[in-house]
């Protein structure tokens, strides 16, 4: 295997320094609006301001871990989006739970 | 690649219907899947389990495979293999079963003769440290790109990696551009990387707070005064105060995560004793027992 330097790559932390459009997000997901928008309706991801109008939408970063989650869940376990949507709910207080719980010596 | 007993992988018979497939399947994956189990392979026995079901449910493809399995056992009874090449005919008749099943799969997605890479994920841990100081981290990514005839091989790529400083455990990282190559020119996904602390011997973290649980000694909690103690930052003086019972909690502003808004490091005191009392110490403790205006129980009602 080749041992030239490599120059270190730099990202972003998602869930701090990334907004998303709709635009972004339906590339980034590479999913149509109509999809997304049923999302938002489901409650799945939320705008920052819902009083803009759906082309000035911003979504926070996390929006496209949630997104991902729910397209998996759909495809490799047959849910519909209402399940699908309680069960990222579930995850995330799950997730919550877990951490908040002391190592039992 | 070897020959891969499907059913077993299902915990099924060869007898199994089509129902009891999809029902095992089922239960299998909402088990496994890597978005819901926390067991670290899970990953891998999910992937297995989606291959196992990608074959048997399908009837036809499901008699292929059976047919190859017959065959197998078939060519292993009539035709002892000549020296310890056993396993590679077996094995290579099940790779061109799988290419066969890769090939039709690639053939009903080349509608579009452009497509975007699909984005890539990754588990990264790090140290609390790195999250205080920042990090490079070297990353063997394994991609899935596509030959010319269609069948998918894998790729190993070796990223560099910046871990900026003031992550937190669960984020993400998010590095555009380094995912999936695209096809027929389409540009290439993005690569995610999911930031997991190792656990540490010393401290516990909540979110971008810091916690430290400080053993002091009982003429410290009694009389107060200045220890130092570490943090993920380096070592620092902290003052505490005189009659600080056990358990109480000491904060550290903005020592936490330095995050844009950084967390705090709050600091719990633990009162220890030694083993063993010298006799000087007992007579000296006798002395403080003698004074007798501090209760702890009372209100305890007894």
């Amino acid at each position: 295997m080749k041992t030239s330097k490599l120059e270190a790559l730099a990202g972003i932390i998602l869930e701090e320094d990334a907004l998303f459009s709709l635009e972004d997000l339906c590339r980034t997901c590479a999913l149509p609006a109509e999809e997304l928008l049923q999302m938002v309706d489901e409650g799945i991801i939320e705008p920052l301001d819902y009083q803009q109008t759906t082309t000035q939408w911003q979504f926070a970063g996390e929006s496209v871990v949630r997104v991902r989650t729910v397209i998996h869940l759909q495809q490799d376990l047959g849910v519909n989006l209402a399940g699908a949507a309680l069960a990222v709910e579930l995850l995330d207080e799950i997730k919550a739970l877990r951490h908040n719980l002391k190592p039992i010596q | 690649m070897e020959y891969k007993d499907y059913y077993k992988v299902l915990g099924l018979s060869k007898e199994a219907t089509q129902d009891d497939i999809k029902r095992v399947y089922r239960k299998l994956a909402r088990k496994y899947h890597p978005d819901i189990s926390k067991e670290s392979n899970a990953e891998e026995q999910f992937k297995e389990v989606g291959e196992a079901y990608e074959v048997l449910k399908d009837p036809e493809k499901r008699a292929a495979y059976d047919q190859l399995g017959e065959d197998l056992k078939a060519q292993r009874h009539s035709r002892p293999p000549p020296g310890g090449n056993a396993g590679a005919g077996r094995s290579a008749d099940f790779d061109d079963f799988l290419a066969d099943l890769f090939a039709q799969r690639a053939r009903a997605g080349s509608r579009a003769y452009q497509a975007n890479g699909e984005d890539s994920y990754a588990k990264v841990s790090i140290d609390l440290e790195d999250a205080y100081h920042g990090a490079t981290r070297c990353l063997t990514m394994r991609t899935t790109e596509r030959g010319a005839d269609g069948r998918p091989f894998l790729q190993e790529r070796t990223l560099n990696i910046k871990i900026p400083k003031g992550v937190k455990q669960g984020q993400h990282i998010r590095l555009q551009g380094q995912g999936n190559p695209g096809v027929g020119g389409g540009s290439a996904g993005d690569l995610y990387l999911e930031i997991a602390f190792n656990p540490h011997s010393l401290y516990r973290v909540e979110e971008l707070d810091v916690y430290l649980e400080l053993p002091i000694t009982p003429w410290e909690a009694a009389l107060g005064g200045s220890v130092k103690i570490p943090t993920p930052d380096g070592s620092v003086d902290m003052k505490i105060p005189a009659s600080s019972s056990s358990g109480r909690k000491l904060r550290l502003k903005g020592r936490g995560i330095p995050a844009q808004s950084p967390g705090n490091f709050y600091v719990t005191l633990k009162v220890v004793l030694p083993d063993t009392l010298s006799d000087k110490a007992k007579a000296l403790y006798s002395e403080l027992a003698q004074e007798r205006t501090f209760n702890p129980r009372a209100g305890m009602g007894v």
